[in-house]
């Protein structure tokens, strides 16, 4: 089963390097990760994507919760919730293909925001599948370049996690 | 306000934080620091003769205490050396707090001399840690990691100092805090009250109760709490490795210690049993067996422990509680007194018939033997005799400390001292070290093998340089016992690497050489006489070498993938 665990950790030197050590010290899955301070620069956010049966995550968010750094942790898989991840993506772009790639651009609500006479960056925000299915969508052989965020979510409605 | 230098800041807010002792050794990373210790008299610091000692020292003594353990370590391998005991402590969840020289704050990150990454190195093996940035932050640094080290589930924490930060030309104003709060770190308190009479309910509805009770009730001062309960209960009750002292062992209640050596009617009764009252335990492998699947296939399972993380880790609870024990202790024993309901006596009546059987087995009966040959079950019995039950007993691990674990009989908490979690051979020394320091007037024994003592036996110095009268008795079997039982069992007696009898050094010159005593016995009718000597001379240490049958086993053993009655009983019989 596919998680997504956001917590709020002091912008401690060392924190970070807390979580993802137990991750691998405990051998669960880290998916994808993001961090980055808050709005109080205190605190950083960190979602991870993870893996596993109900005990797994459960023992995985009890652990997060035992380090001393992390404030808060919400599962937001649990509830409704908002997902996004950010993709640029370089293409091949030549001859047919430039009208090509601007279509399927449109079609996905992507963004060309670089050009070269060979090829096409593009900037894709959504969920994780959005952004599987865009580079399926690619021709063959044209994908020279991707690199992705990993996913940042947030609760649907007004429930918010804060201190 | 006080003008103060990070050095003495921080041996002043040790003195503040109510520390007398500390263990470590100097290096050019803490010079400052051992400067700052030169020049007060409040805090007396033992100087051992590796840092690994350091912690183990530290550690015994806040396991023979309650206290926090605290070490002092220079940079580098002083820090490296350090890491054995900092995981020894972690997996038994001992309070300590490791403070570690750094280089100097312009030099991290350059491969300096003597640099470690001290925090990365010991990150999965501490509770927390700090690294100095700033010496006006020392105070509250030493007081987060006090805090942090001794409540909730206890842990061992490190303070990383880099040596700029102490240097003694830069004075600040000094004030240690009054109290602390975390916004990040919460300490369990009491238990979820519907939980608990949850958990008292099942207990006396129970036809076949049985009680588990390991460390965190012996670190969480619960044992009398524990034994009081048992006692209302009429339940039989078994002792971890690492709780035995919890409940007294000559109490008629205590089936002994469970597990992989556990007695025959311990184990028989946890799978057996239709509730289990799992208390400051974590359902260890050597435990439950490897198979959890045929873990108390019949029981309830009730847990409490302080660590949300304890529970339902390896076998799901059925009624989980969160809480410190004495808490949820007293809150069951008032819910208990508030029942209307009795426990059901008949059952209980039929029950103990059945566990009387179990014990008829007599699983830990010794039959000597004739030829005066020496079994070490015997030098255990014996140094029980001669102490009337009343030592503090510290082990190192392997064949001996299974057998003090089984024959000693603990009768009080914070007796028994041994590296349960990761079995680290070189901790019995320092740690009786630790104890004797912390209890001068008492008798401190540390029950060790030749394989273990020959790891930390540079430590008969610091004993000599502090008079330490600790007792050494050392189960010599001239191998690596538990290797060589297990070589016995699975590999066809294939000593691979287990047995040196011809490199052994002679230990009575050896504990001579350092101004100590030795003593050496080889038959079994001098066993109690020669013991009784070596008591007797209160004011030395003594190492006495008892040469024991090489041949003899621990049993019972767990049968590997089984459910807890399948044990392996003698070197002919099994369940």
């Amino acid at each position: 089963m596919r998680r997504i665990i956001s917590l709020l950790m002091e912008n401690e030197p060392g924190a970070l390097s807390r979580v993802v050590g137990l991750f691998s010290q405990r051998s669960y899955n880290i998916d994808s990760l993001t961090v980055a301070p808050t709005e109080d620069n205190s605190l950083s956010r960190l979602t991870v994507v993870t893996s596993g049966d109900e005990r797994k995550i459960e023992q995985i968010t009890k652990h997060l919760n035992k380090i001393v750094d992390v404030v808060k942790l919400v599962d937001l898989s649990e509830g409704a919730h908002i997902e996004r991840e950010l993709m640029l993506i370089k293409v091949k772009a030549v001859g047919a293909q430039r009208a090509e790639i601007q279509r399927m651009a449109d079609i996905f609500r992507a963004q060309i925001v670089d050009i070269t006479p060979g090829a096409y960056s593009i900037q894709l925000t959504g969920t994780s599948e959005k952004l599987d299915a865009f580079i399926a969508a690619q021709a063959e052989n044209s994908v020279l370049e991707v690199v992705r965020t990993g996913v940042c979510g947030i609760a649907r409605g007004e429930k918010v996690l804060t201190l | 306000m006080e003008q103060l230098s990070g050095g003495d800041m921080l041996i002043r807010a040790l003195h503040d934080e109510g520390v007398d002792l500390i263990f470590g050794y100097p290096g050019g990373a803490v010079l400052h620091i051992y400067d700052a210790i030169f020049r007060q008299d409040k805090i007396e610091h033992i100087l051992v003769r590796h840092e690994q000692a350091a912690t183990h020292a530290a550690d015994g003594y806040a396991r023979a205490t309650g206290k926090p353990g605290v070490v002092l370590v220079t940079s580098g391998p002083g820090a490296t050396n350090a890491i054995t005991g900092i995981a020894t402590a972690y997996m038994d969840s001992i309070p300590m707090v490791v403070i570690s020289g750094q280089v100097e704050s312009r030099l991290i990150g350059t491969d300096g001399f003597q640099e470690t990454d001290m925090v990365g190195v010991s990150r999965p093996v501490v509770k927390h840690s700090f690294m100095v940035q700033d010496a006006a932050d020392i105070p509250m640094i030493v007081k987060k990691a006090f805090y942090i080290a001794t409540t909730g589930r206890p842990g061992p924490v490190v303070i990383d100092i880099p040596k700029d930060i102490t240097d003694p030309k830069l004075k600040l104003p000094y004030e240690y805090p009054a109290d602390i709060k975390m916004r990040s770190y919460t300490v369990p308190g009491k238990g979820h009250s519907g939980q608990i009479k949850k958990a008292v309910d099942a207990l006396l509805g129970a036809k076949r109760p049985m009680i588990y009770a390991g460390g965190g009730v012996i670190q969480g001062e619960g044992a009398e709490l524990l034994t009081k309960l048992t006692q209302k209960l009429g339940s039989p009750i078994t002792n971890t490795l690492m709780g035995l002292g919890a409940y007294p062992a000559s109490d008629k209640q205590f089936l002994g210690m469970l597990g992989m050596h556990g007695t025959y009617e311990a184990n028989m009764a946890m799978h057996y049993c239709d509730v289990l009252l799992g208390i400051g335990v974590r359902f260890d492998d050597r435990v439950t067996n490897s198979d959890t699947s045929k873990f108390c296939p019949e029981a309830t399972i009730l847990h409490v422990d302080i660590d949300p993380a304890s529970i339902s880790k390896t076998v799901a609870a059925d009624v989980p509680i969160v809480g410190s024990v004495t808490a949820v202790l007293e809150e069951m024993l008032e819910c208990l007194e508030q029942s209307d309901q009795e426990v059901d006596s008949e059952a209980l009546t039929t029950w103990w018939q059945q566990i009387e059987k179990w014990r008829e087995k007599d699983s830990l009966g010794v039959t000597p033997h004739e030829d005066g040959r020496i079994k070490p079950q015997q030098v255990v019995q014996a140094l029980h005799r001669i102490t009337q039950g009343d030592a503090y007993v510290s082990s190192d691990v392997g064949q001996h400390q299974m057998f003090a674990a089984q024959y000693y009989g603990f009768d009080k908490p914070r007796r028994w001292i041994n590296s349960g979690g990761l079995g680290t051979m070189g901790f019995g020394l320092p740690a009786a070290m630790g104890v004797q320091l912390a209890y001068r007037d008492a008798v401190s024994v540390c029950v060790t093998g030749e394989g273990s003592f020959q790891m930390n036996l540079q430590e008969f110095a610091t004993c000599m340089q502090y008079n330490l009268p600790i007792k050494i008795i050392c189960l010599n079997n001239q191998s690596l016992g538990m290797v060589r039982q297990w070589q016995d069992m699975q590999y066809g007696g294939r000593y691979s690497h287990s047995t040196y009898a011809e490199s052994l050094p002679d230990f009575v010159k050896l504990a001579e050489a350092y101004g100590h005593v030795g003593i050496r016995i080889e038959n079994l009718s001098d066993l109690d006489a020669k013991l009784e000597e070596a008591f007797a001379l209160k004011d030395k240490l003594v190492f006495v070498d008892v040469r024991v049958d090489p041949e003899e086993h621990v049993y019972p053993m767990a049968i590997k993938g089984g459910a807890m009655k399948d044990m392996i009983l003698s070197k002919t019989e099994r369940t």
